[in-house]
């Protein structure tokens, strides 16, 4: 199959954007810049028309005008249609105001899910980074018969480290038996990827219940309150994962990419990664260019030395310059006889000749969108 | 219903390119990459959106199934429009039996009911195999401010290479009074570069003309051509219709040839050449096949040279073109080269001062090419080329000048 009509997609583009509050002043969680070329939604899409999903819905909630200037009309995505397609739906309220939690959310939106013909649905946040066929999924919950079934992945939870985490425990059939938020706990975990699978029939069944009784968290009243009640099923992602819940996360996450394996893991080449097509020149590498260990993106031009860095799209690095451990967003420029370590530079900083900037691994320096130094 | 275009593009794309040899065997000359991530069609459709034409007949006939599907619904060059966009047009079966484009002038002959649709005033007429970058909207101003049939655009090329192009001889109006083809002493440094803007109504009397008196000359056994240098052009001239020269100034280049093709990607690497592909106001737009961005490894070793997305570079790349999904493993060299998307270079392998195409793997211990350096006859020495889907075995040696097209 193609195209399937038969699923429909949801994802929540603004979901946890007050855990990067430097990277959402001007933009959502799903339009943070990832990995070079892309923004964090073009996972949860891309993996979503990968899947044959045939229509998505992109929830969004504040700041989303940098959101509907990446997607457009979905077009980069194959997802311009007249039968499916994109959806943007608007964060307004039907009793006014923004949506407070995931149900509400799911309230405003209901008459978008109810025209729809589908009769399952796909929600996704975008702050988990990772490439997932949901076929598997959709087959497991099918053949389980599942209320709901949670895509989750095993990983290394800290809470030092971790924010907005949700651990799941599973019985011996595979039933959710716990979910513990921001547990004071660390080691290998069943981290809730946030991904899950559920018939149109039954969320709107708990989206009216939530509405009728003023309720707005689906982890609190669904996966606390009614595991028991539901049959909530577990489906283990076994692959590469990583989520966005600070700014120092996403300064590892994408430093993660400059690892082959991880970096394969994620862009798999019959999955792969759709973005807004940028129509950059190649990088241009000039005569004392010196580059090792680094991820650069079409439209660099790069006369100095880097390593160790993500480079976005049309960052330019004159000569004499060293970049080392950063990561640069699209258009950064930085001039002659700079050394510039740990730094995250926003879009189209500019930093003149001869300036030395530096942060740590652990606290990298980040300069706001448009800074000039 | 169609609406009005005051100009609608034909592009002539129908070409084999049979002086690039293996790099042509199963894909027209235009769909040939250059530049990192680009084709050559890429440069003239590009022109067309930045000159505000939107509406372009591609001429296709030889290997078009790369082009085709190259060109899609024009999408990447925002020539998908509900009125007008990128059409494509093989030639076709009628009523009077099928024939193929003979000639250049009679491609577009054969498509007089495309360009009516639109009703145009003038119709630019482009090649497929040249890069540049040019505002046909101003040679098209300048076509109406001179009251001309057609104008032709030209650049001025060193006296010595002159006899290699067609020649415009103008008075000190710009207007053309004589055209020689390849003359061996020419009188005029003006070479014509292949671009022409007509008044409809007056194309279409010539195409008409040409096609009854080339067949005419057919039937009766003689030499006949339907060619736009060689039919249309002096036809008018001898008319003494009004033929302007265009002079352009900037990069442009002829990559009719293995050797200018890589002349042409080298100068991209030349701080003097004129050619920016980096210009927002003027992008030179491609399909993209969405790759993530290029890694390059610790032991890489990258001098001025330029690489496209999806690459992998861990050996030593110096003066020369990487296009995209390229890998270069640690301890592969690759000098003054250009190597094609979907390439492996294997450790060990060299390249130097070559041309490798797409999808070819070249494994460790291979040598293609030589520094001219290193030859004693200067006669010798070439472009070593290896053509698309290659796989060049251990040790094997492709020498300068070669060109391979099947596994060695």
């Amino acid at each position: 199959m193609s195209v399937n009509y038969n699923v429909l997609g949801l994802i929540f583009a603004s979901m946890h954007d007050s855990y990067v509050s430097e990277l959402t002043k001007q933009r959502t969680m799903g339009s943070i810049p990832f990995g070079g070329r892309y923004r964090l939604i073009d996972f949860p899409l891309s993996n979503m028309v990968n899947s044959s999903v045939a229509e998505v819905g992109v929830i969004t909630k504040s700041n989303y005008g940098s959101l509907l200037d990446h997607l457009g009309s979905g077009r980069d995505w194959d997802l311009s249609r007249k039968k499916g397609g994109l959806h943007l739906l608007p964060p307004y309220s039907q009793t006014g105001g923004i949506y407070k939690g995931r149900l509400d959310a799911l309230n405003n939106v209901w008459s978008f899910v109810e025209h729809s013909s589908a009769k399952y649905v796909i929600m996704s946040n975008c702050d988990v980074i990772t490439t997932i066929d949901f076929n598997p999924v959709l087959k497991q919950h099918m053949a389980e018969g599942a209320d709901i079934t949670l895509i989750y992945s095993k990983g290394l939870y800290d809470s030092e480290k971790n924010n907005c985490a949700t651990i799941l425990e599973f019985d011996e059939n595979n039933r959710l038996k716990d979910v513990l938020v921001d547990p004071q706990i660390s080691g290998e975990c069943n981290m809730w990827l946030e991904m899950f699978i559920i018939s149109k029939d039954f969320l709107k069944k708990i989206v009216f219940e939530a509405a009728s009784r003023n309720q707005s968290s689906f982890t609190r009243e669904i996966l606390q309150g009614k595991k028991e009640e539901y049959k909530i099923m577990g489906y283990e992602h076994k692959d590469f994962f990583t989520k966005i819940d600070s700014i120092q996360s996403y300064y590892q996450a994408n430093k993660l990419l400059l690892d082959a394996n991880k970096k394969n893991a994620l862009f798999k080449s019959n999955l792969p990664v759709y973005t807004k097509i940028g129509d950059n020149g190649p990088v241009k590498y000039g005569i004392e260019a010196n580059v090792k260990n680094s991820l650069i993106a079409d439209g660099c031009i790069i006369e100095g030395t880097v390593e160790n860095s993500i480079l976005f799209r049309g960052v330019k690095v004159a000569k004499g310059t060293v970049i080392k451990n950063c990561v640069l967003l699209q258009s950064t420029k930085v001039g002659s006889n700079c050394t510039i370590t740990s730094v995250i530079t926003d879009k189209n900083v500019e930093i003149s000749s001869d300036k030395v900037l530096t942060g740590s691994d652990t606290y990298p320096l980040y300069i706001g969108k448009d800074g000039k130094i | 219903m169609y609406t009005k275009k005051r100009v609608v593009a034909m592009l002539l794309a129908g070409g084999q390119g049979s002086r690039l040899y293996a790099l042509t065997r199963n894909v027209a000359k235009p769909a040939v990459p250059y530049g990192g991530k680009y084709r050559l069609i890429d440069f003239p459709l590009s022109n067309c959106t930045n000159s505000g034409i939107d509406t372009v007949g591609v001429l296709t006939q030889y290997q078009p199934l790369v082009l085709n599907e190259y060109i899609g619904n024009g999408q990447p060059w925002d020539l998908d429009k509900m009125n007008g966009g990128v059409h494509v047009l093989p030639p076709y079966e009628t009523q009077a039996g099928a024939s193929w484009y003979e000639g250049t002038a009679n491609a577009i002959y054969q498509n007089i009911r495309f360009i009516e649709r639109y009703n145009p005033e003038y119709v630019v007429v482009l090649g497929g195999d040249h890069i540049y970058k040019m505002d046909y909207s101003k040679m098209v101003d300048f076509h109406v401010a001179n009251n001309a049939d057609c104008t032709i655009s030209v650049i001025d090329v060193p006296k010595a290479e002159a006899s290699r192009f067609g020649i415009m001889i103008c008075d000190d109006k710009n207007q053309v009074t004589d055209f020689v083809e390849k003359p061996k002493e020419p009188k005029s440094t003006l070479a014509s570069m292949g671009i022409y803007v007509f008044s409809w109504d007056k194309l279409r009397k010539y195409l008409v003309e040409n096609e009854q008196e080339a067949n005419a000359l057919r039937d009766k056994g003689e030499p006949w051509s339907k060619d736009f240098g060689k039919d249309i052009i002096t036809s008018m001239l001898k008319d003494k219709q009004r033929l302007f020269a265009y002079e352009f100034e900037g990069y442009w280049k002829d990559v009719g040839t293995l050797d200018s093709l890589w002349e042409a990607n080298m100068d991209l690497l030349s701080p003097s050449v004129p050619l920016d592909l980096y210009d927002p106001n003027w992008k030179i737009y491609s399909r993209n096949n969405n790759m993530p961005p290029q890694y390059i490894g610790d032991s890489a070793n990258i001098e001025n040279s330029m690489i496209s997305e999806g690459s992998t570079i861990d050996g030593t790349v110096d003066f020369s073109v990487v296009f995209s999904g390229v890998t270069i493993e640690a301890g592969a060299t690759v000098n003054y080269s250009i190597i094609m998307p979907g390439t492996v270079i294997k450790s060990g392998a060299v390249v130097e001062y070559a041309i490798v195409g797409e999808d070819c793997v070249v494994e460790g211990g291979a040598k293609i090419g030589a520094s001219p350096e290193t030859i004693e006859n200067r006669d010798d020495w070439g472009i070593a080329v290896v053509g698309h889907n290659v796989t060049v075995s251990e040790n094997k040696v492709v020498e300068p000048k070669q060109i391979i097209g099947e596994n060695i």
